[in-house]
């Protein structure tokens, strides 16, 4: 069943009054509707949501990293409901999908952005209040540089430690010394040949 | 050794506090994998053991790494549908399930009733053969050998020529599509999965015969890798490990998708949840999985196996995101995708079942020997495609 964003959002004004909280509605037919929550607030709200008996979302099934170079691309997906001035540069974004498993109601989606793609990339860690954002949070800041503060092992999983760079951004390249075609000729040779000539 | 309850959730839950105080020359630094038998694929594990006994256990995960989620963001949503037959090996029809369910969402595409009975039937038959496989694996990893996956594949042979005749593949099977499946039932199938699904509870008892009351088998996976219920849960952990632990959380009953409110089924529960609940869960739940295929095929309506107005060509799916999830034979596996209104997603992730259950591996090998790492690694029934993506 899926939440009731806007009864779970009164709710999380009256507890927590000092945090920035979004409603953001989805355009798209799936009716998904998110929260945006700001960084500084988000492992308190992450507590309340975890610990009110009524609500109970005990499952934070995913976390998902995603980059958005441009913020206009990222409010045409994510509407704010009451007008908010939009970021003034691209972002990474953090979703969360929170489940209840007693109460049957779900996905109740978080949004927390970073203020910038560049150094100013720090999200707190909510593996203190969700054990499954562990991994998960490894694979984001490995895949797209996101920094966890207050993750017990944030680390690289998936490329190796010494790796550059992160790979799922959308502005990404991916080095020329590979070899991925067994003949290759046109540009391809060209880029190999630059690497074979001493 | 049952692990102790009364553990915190804190993500320093593995409780090096309990163990004795050791220099580091004194452990003994293994590194188990990525080329293993045991590790049921490409996986690595660093453990550092004090005799037999794991002081501390840490996985290494991404030798499987493929950049599926990158490479789905340059093809169109239809291309990355071979992709997702790779992610879960084993278990190919319900990775297809899930991510074209996914796009339905994405897109609100509706699918015909026809269509929504054979995914349930692949589904179930996928994880007639996901479980059987785990028994044969599972008990490979015990020292049975070859024995038991032997008895396993043969009946899974059985499916996947079923599969062959539907697909065109034993395994790979790239058959769902957005709004059904890509092509109708060949004629007779539906009376050849009846067969079929009226012999397996024979086998299911010849397995059951030989395994269950198997001192060996008893003695090395029970009270082994249990964790207590809220840990579990916390920890993301959805599936038959899960409900091994007594948690009755099935999505196909809490949230049910396609038309599994229709049919009549239990969740088998564990009581204990150590090794021995995993693998019994399995057998009661392909005992569950043949009672919905029974009634599956007996209700199998005529009809289209696609939505006629299904867009295969230049399928642009309107902007906004969608999560969806299934019940696959792994656990929870869902698919995040947003739009942006063009031919290729802008985000595609995939939640993965096995890499998230794999999140409380060094909890549950703690204090145990060496041996008992790889029957905890087994009952965990990871496919390291799915792992690493």
């Amino acid at each position: 069943m899926t939440p009731d964003l806007p009864a779970i959002l009164a709710r999380l004004r009256v507890a927590l009054p000092a945090a920035t909280l979004t409603h953001l509605r989805n355009p798209g037919p799936s009716g998904q509707d998110s929260l945006l929550v700001a960084p500084d607030h988000l492992g308190a709200v992450c507590q309340f949501l975890h610990d009110t008996a009524e609500l109970d979302f005990d499952l934070l099934s995913n976390v998902t990293g995603i980059d958005w170079p441009e913020p206009a691309q990222a409010d045409a997906v994510a509407v704010p409901v009451e007008g908010t001035t939009p970021a003034a540069c691209g972002f990474l974004e953090v979703v969360y999908h929170l489940y209840s498993t007693a109460l049957r109601v779900g996905p109740l989606v978080l949004r927390a952005r970073t203020v910038d793609r560049v150094n100013q990339v720090h999200i707190p860690s909510v593996v203190a209040v969700y054990r499954s954002a562990e991994l998960q949070e490894r694979e984001i800041f490995d895949l797209y540089g996101v920094e966890f503060i207050g993750h017990p092992d944030l680390r690289r999983i998936l490329m190796w430690d010494e790796f550059l760079d992160h790979p799922m951004r959308k502005d990404y390249v991916a080095p020329d010394d590979y070899q991925y075609e067994p003949t290759p000729h046109d540009a391809v040779l060209e880029k190999a040949q630059q690497h074979y000539t001493v | 050794m049952i692990s102790d309850p009364s553990m915190s959730l804190s993500p320093h839950t593995a409780s090096s506090a309990s163990m004795p105080e050791l220099d580091e020359d004194e452990l003994l630094h293994v590194s188990l994998g990525p080329q293993h038998p045991s590790t049921h694929g490409v996986f690595r594990m660093n453990v550092a053991l004090d005799g037999e006994t794991v002081v501390s256990l840490k996985p290494v995960f991404g030798y499987l790494h493929r950049n599926h989620e990158k490479i789905a963001e340059g093809v169109t949503y239809l291309s990355s549908m071979p992709f997702t037959d790779r992610l879960d090996y084993i278990c190919p029809l319900t990775n297809n399930w899930a991510y074209a369910q996914a796009v339905e969402k994405l897109a609100g595409i509706e699918v015909p009733e026809r269509a929504e009975y054979i995914r349930i039937i692949t589904a179930e038959l996928t994880r007639l053969i996901n479980h059987t496989a785990f028994v044969g694996f599972f008990l490979g990893d015990m020292g049975a050998w070859g024995s038991a996956l032997m008895y396993a594949f043969r009946e899974r042979e059985k499916i996947l020529d079923l599969f062959e005749d539907l697909t065109g593949a034993r395994m790979m099977s790239n058959y769902m599509r957005f709004g059904g499946c890509r092509n109708d039932l060949p004629d007779g199938w539906a009376a050849r999965a009846s067969v079929l699904v009226n012999e397996f509870p024979r086998f299911l008892d010849e397995l059951e015969n030989l395994i269950t009351g198997n001192e060996i088998l008893i003695a090395r996976t029970q009270n082994i890798g249990a964790l207590p219920k809220e840990v579990l849960i916390n920890g993301g952990i959805t599936g038959p490990m899960l409900r091994a632990a007594g948690v009755a959380y099935d999505i196909r009953k809490a949230e049910p998708y396609g038309i599994y409110d229709r049919f009549k089924f239990r969740i088998p529960l564990g009581a204990v949840g150590d090794c021995y609940d995993r693998l019994m869960i399995r057998l009661l739940e392909l005992r569950e999985s043949l009672s919905i295929l029974r009634q599956a095929l007996d209700q199998l309506p005529e009809g289209a196996y696609i939505h006629p107005k299904a867009k295969i060509r230049n399928f642009k799916p309107p902007v906004g995101e969608a999560y969806a999830r299934i019940e696959s034979p792994k656990g929870e596996l869902g698919f995040y995708l947003i739009s942006d209104g063009s031919a290729q997603p802008f985000r595609y992730r995939i939640r993965p079942p096995s890499l998230i259950n794999l999140t409380l591996l060094e909890d549950m090998c703690l204090g145990l020997d060496l041996a008992d790492v790889v029957l905890i690694l087994g009952s965990v029934d990871i496919v390291l495609g799915e792992v690493d993506r």
